[in-house]
């Protein structure tokens, strides 16, 4: 079943980034107000699915320390390094796109920082996993670390609005931007669908996995009994 | 479009997609690594 489902998410996820490929480059028009506004249509959807990460690990974090079930920390390490895979495409098209419009590939302007600060905090979470060996003690840290990290993204989600510095300001209509333009939006929403999906294929994958490093476990017990 | 931003269009989805290939394609690894080592302790246990 599990297998059915990630099939079903892949190929809706390749099929709506196809789609928003050919709208990017073929329909929408090439010039616009913003230089190489095109890359926006990956730097947005990109924040969104790994702040959507962040949240869900949240979720989980909270789920794991009132229940003390495992499997919501495993769940919750597997959504984190998911969602810093989609936090890594956010900042470096960023950058790319930085060094077309500024000139430069990086500044220490406050949204920038914010979501730097946000990236280190989560490869901080994966790194202290690892450092931690003994289980319960491994869940717990992680899960007040991945609560302390979503004060943070909300923090990086507000900065576009709180900071008039470098940044442009937020372009959409759902965040009290301006808009761009009839039809230039839906392709954001719909390449965000598309990251979701491919991401929740990812987070199944790694899902499997803890699941075999489980049966490793178990059976390394079992031969250390005999 | 320019072709400078062209450039700069077309490496930022590149990068984009490169970055979700490597973390796909390092799952894949390690998913071959730990069904590995499932078969190498499922043996050791039907050994003992």
């Amino acid at each position: 079943m599990r297998e059915k489902i990630m099939y079903i998410l892949a190929a809706v996820g390749i099929g709506l980034v196809t789609w928003t490929l050919y709208k990017v480059w073929f329909v929408l028009p090439k010039e616009a107000n913003v230089a190489a506004y095109q890359i926006l249509y990956f730097h947005v959807p990109a924040a969104a699915t790994a702040f959507t990460g962040f949240f869900t690990a949240l979720a989980l974090s909270g789920f794991y320390l009132g229940t003390g079930n495992l499997k919501y920390d495993a769940l919750a390490a597997g959504v984190v390094e998911v969602a810093l895979t989609f936090a890594s495409i956010n900042l470096i098209t960023g950058m790319i796109w930085a060094r077309y419009a500024w000139g430069i590939w990086w500044t220490w302007d406050a949204r920038l920082t914010s979501m730097l600060t946000c990236w280190l905090i989560y490869a901080g979470y994966l790194i202290l996993r690892r450092a931690i060996d003994e289980p319960t003690q491994r869940a717990r840290l992680s899960a007040f670390l991945a609560i302390l990290g979503c004060v943070n993204v909300a923090f990086v989600y507000k900065s576009i609005e709180w900071f008039r510095t470098q940044h442009p300001s937020p372009v959409l209509s759902i965040r009290s931007g301006g808009g761009m333009g009839p039809g230039m939006e839906a392709p954001i929403y719909w390449n965000w669908l598309a990251m979701a999906c491919l991401g929740t294929v990812l987070v199944l994958v790694r899902m499997r996995q803890e699941e075999i490093s489980r049966e490793i476990d178990s059976l390394r017990r079992m031969a250390h009994a005999y | 479009m320019e072709p400078r931003e062209f450039q700069f269009v077309f490496a930022g989805f590149c990068v984009a997609w490169a970055i979700v290939m490597i973390y796909a394609l390092t799952l894949g690894l390690r998913e071959r690594r730990l069904r590995k080592e499932l078969d190498r302790v499922r043996k050791m246990v039907e050994k003992r």
